[in-house]
């Protein structure tokens, strides 16, 4: 039976919604095969986020809380996560997919000699080992997979595993132990610049509007894809073409390259519609494009296709998105 | 100092990928492979680190079939000293990429290793976090600025991150991994690939260089995504809000 371990993510001591995806995939396996799983916290007073994991299904909730670890530094993260593998015997380490999850997991995995697979998107029992399913080749092939070895990592894809609803039993919360002075010290911490506050996250909201090249600056971007945001209270998103010209932060990217969502709602507005573009949206329940150029591949996945300059729909449809 | 750079040949970023009707991999007839894109960025980079300061030595590395020399010949062409070639037919995945890239580094001994974050062929993103946890170095991935300091005993990174951007500084001997917004990587030349003609490019069968690389991942099938319906046209936003709010009931 698989001992699952599930490694819960959080941003200054917010939980990330995705690690919940991650615990609906551990439930889904442990639904098919049988088995428990755990939730490790990592980072240091996580005692807040550790708390709000006690009825998501585990059997318990680790702790690996030292002041060491108030980065996350893959060196010290994939070394504590090595150390608890080792020590509770899981079978299977599984994180949403993030650049937190990706930074860490492939060394972890490094460190115990084992074979991983990144954007899970399926599970399902075989024999007495597990068939998956995952993306590639940006979103144009789908992969049935197996992973020899009695230890598997996976990264996978939130939006593919839905969050259970909470249990009414609450998980103990249990300390493992850390020693800061004995874990690895190649990496140090510098600075790490905010994300700016007010709008959530786009990995984690209903709704997502993003903007392409059609956009000439940062300060019509605000207008424009801020404004939208903010009348329907969405995130914001960008493609390739606004990072590389300088007017977004990479943190805005939507793509292969980039976060991947899958929200209610997506606003493409001035996006051709690339397919690394695509390969970050697609999986969306509706799609609305507004582009000048009618023959937009974009139309080609929209629900709901407005052929118009994104300067003139997106105040318009502003104006009438205000209350009053 | 020496700078390791892999390249992995991939499919380029602009063709059209289709799966193969019996579902065994991709059609590759009259697909046009380059070097994947981070790599030509990671090579990019220790192209500059060499123009600035001198005594450095690139060596470009790729595993995999005989056609993998293509890449190992653009990469010498932009300006790498010499190359080589991991001979294998195998279907190989990223943990035993990295345990060849191990036994390279170790008969290499580089100061540092430049790859890429993620081929856009198997997206993996792992590679390079791998081979520095099997080599016991630091890492530093989603790279987009790069500093050397204490006379290359440390670099400063700049990382992208899900929630921004991250400055960590790492000691080298470590594993960079590279992204889009590190540099914009050059054309070759004509002099550059007349030059590279000349280069050293070495071919090592990995059964002789690293017998042990054996992929665990095993692919049963690869299928087309589901196929997403085109959905109707609007002519005005206030059509388009009243689909919204009472066809698709989004907002
Ligand atoms: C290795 C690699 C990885 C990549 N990863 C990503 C990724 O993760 N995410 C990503 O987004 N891209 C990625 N790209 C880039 C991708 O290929 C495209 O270049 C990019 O998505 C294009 O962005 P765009 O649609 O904003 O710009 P364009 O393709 O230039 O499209 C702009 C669109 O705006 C329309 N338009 C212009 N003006 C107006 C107006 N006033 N009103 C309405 N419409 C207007 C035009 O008709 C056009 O359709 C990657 C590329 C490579 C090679
Ligand atoms: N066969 C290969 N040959 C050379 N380099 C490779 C190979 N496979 C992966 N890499 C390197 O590892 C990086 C990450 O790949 P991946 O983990 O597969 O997404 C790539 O950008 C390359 O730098």
């Amino acid at each position: 039976m698989p001992q699952i371990l599930v490694i819960a993510e959080h941003d200054q001591g917010q939980l990330k919604a995705a690690t919940l995806a991650a615990t609906g995939f551990a439930r889904k396996v442990g639904s098919a095969a049988g088995g428990q799983f755990e939730v490790l916290v990592l980072g240091h007073g996580v005692a807040g986020v550790a708390e709000s994991l006690r009825h998501c299904g585990a059997v318990s909730v680790l702790t690996a809380d030292d002041p060491a670890l108030r980065h996350p530094l893959a060196d010290k993260f994939a070394a504590v996560i090595a150390g608890v593998v080792r020590g509770r015997g899981a079978t299977m380490v599984v994180a949403a997919a993030s650049t937190f999850s990706k930074d860490i997991l492939p060394r972890a995995a490094g460190l115990l000699d084992t074979g991983m697979l990144s954007d899970v998107i399926d599970v399902w029992p075989d024999g007495g080992d597990f068939t998956f399913k995952r993306v590639l080749f940006a979103g144009n092939a789908l992969a049935t997979v197996k992973l020899d070895g009695p230890l598997k990592f996976l990264t996978v894809r939130a939006a593919a595993f839905a969050t259970p609803p909470p249990t009414e039993s609450a998980a103990p919360v249990v300390a493992v132990p850390v020693d800061g002075a004995t874990l690895p010290n190649q990496i140090e911490f510098v600075a790490r610049e905010g994300r700016a506050a007010g709008r959530p996250d786009a990995t984690e909201a209903p709704i997502v509007v993003s903007g392409g090249r059609a956009i000439r600056n940062a300060d019509d971007f605000e207008r424009l894809v801020g404004g939208l945001a903010d009348a329907l209270g969405a995130a914001v998103g960008s493609s390739r073409a606004l990072v590389d010209a300088g007017i977004t932060p990479n943190s805005l990217q939507i793509g292969q390259t980039g976060k991947v969502v899958a929200p209610n709602l997506y606003f493409a507005l001035g996006i051709s519609g690339a397919i690394q573009h695509l390969a970050g949206m697609k999986d969306t329940r509706v799609i609305v494009a507004v582009n000048k150029d009618p023959e937009a591949p974009v139309f080609e996945v929209a629900d709901y296709g407005l052929v118009g300059d994104v300067y003139e729909v997106v105040p318009e449809l502003i104006a009438k998105l205000k209350p009053g | 100092m020496k700078i390791l750079v892999p390249l992995k040949r991939v499919p380029d970023a602009d063709t059209k990928i289709r799966v193969k009707p019996d579902g065994s991999g991709i059609e590759t007839d009259g697909v046009k492979f380059s070097v994947n894109p981070f790599d030509a960025i990671a090579l990019e980079e220790a192209l500059r680190l060499k123009e600035k300061f001198g005594d450095i030595e690139t060596v470009v590395a790729s595993i995999g079939e005989e056609a993998c020399a293509e890449q190992l010949r653009t990469g010498l062409a932009m300006g790498a000293d010499r190359a080589v070639l991991i001979r294998s037919d195998a279907d190989l995945d990223p943990r035993a990429v990295a345990q060849v890239l191990a036994a390279l580094f170790r008969r290499e001994q580089p100061g540092l290793v430049l790859m890429g974050k993620q081929a856009i062929d198997d997206d993996s993103n792992q590679c390079g976090q791998m081979l520095a946890a099997l080599l016991g170095l630091g890492q530093a991935t989603f790279v987009s600025k790069l500093e050397l300091l204490d006379h290359a005993s440390r670099a400063r990174c700049g990382r992208e991150t899900d929630a921004g951007l991250e400055t960590v500084t790492v000691t080298l001997p470590a594993v960079l991994t590279t992204d889009l917004r590190l540099n914009e990587p050059r054309y070759v030349s004509v002099p550059g690939i007349l030059k590279a003609k000349k280069k050293p490019l070495e071919v090592l069968p990995l059964t002789d260089f690293c017998a042990g690389a054996v992929s665990r991942t095993k692919l049963l099938r690869l299928e087309a995504p589901p196929h997403r319906q085109a959905g109707a046209r609007v002519r005005s936003v206030d059509e388009l809000l009243d689909k919204l709010r009472h066809e698709a009931k989004v907002i």
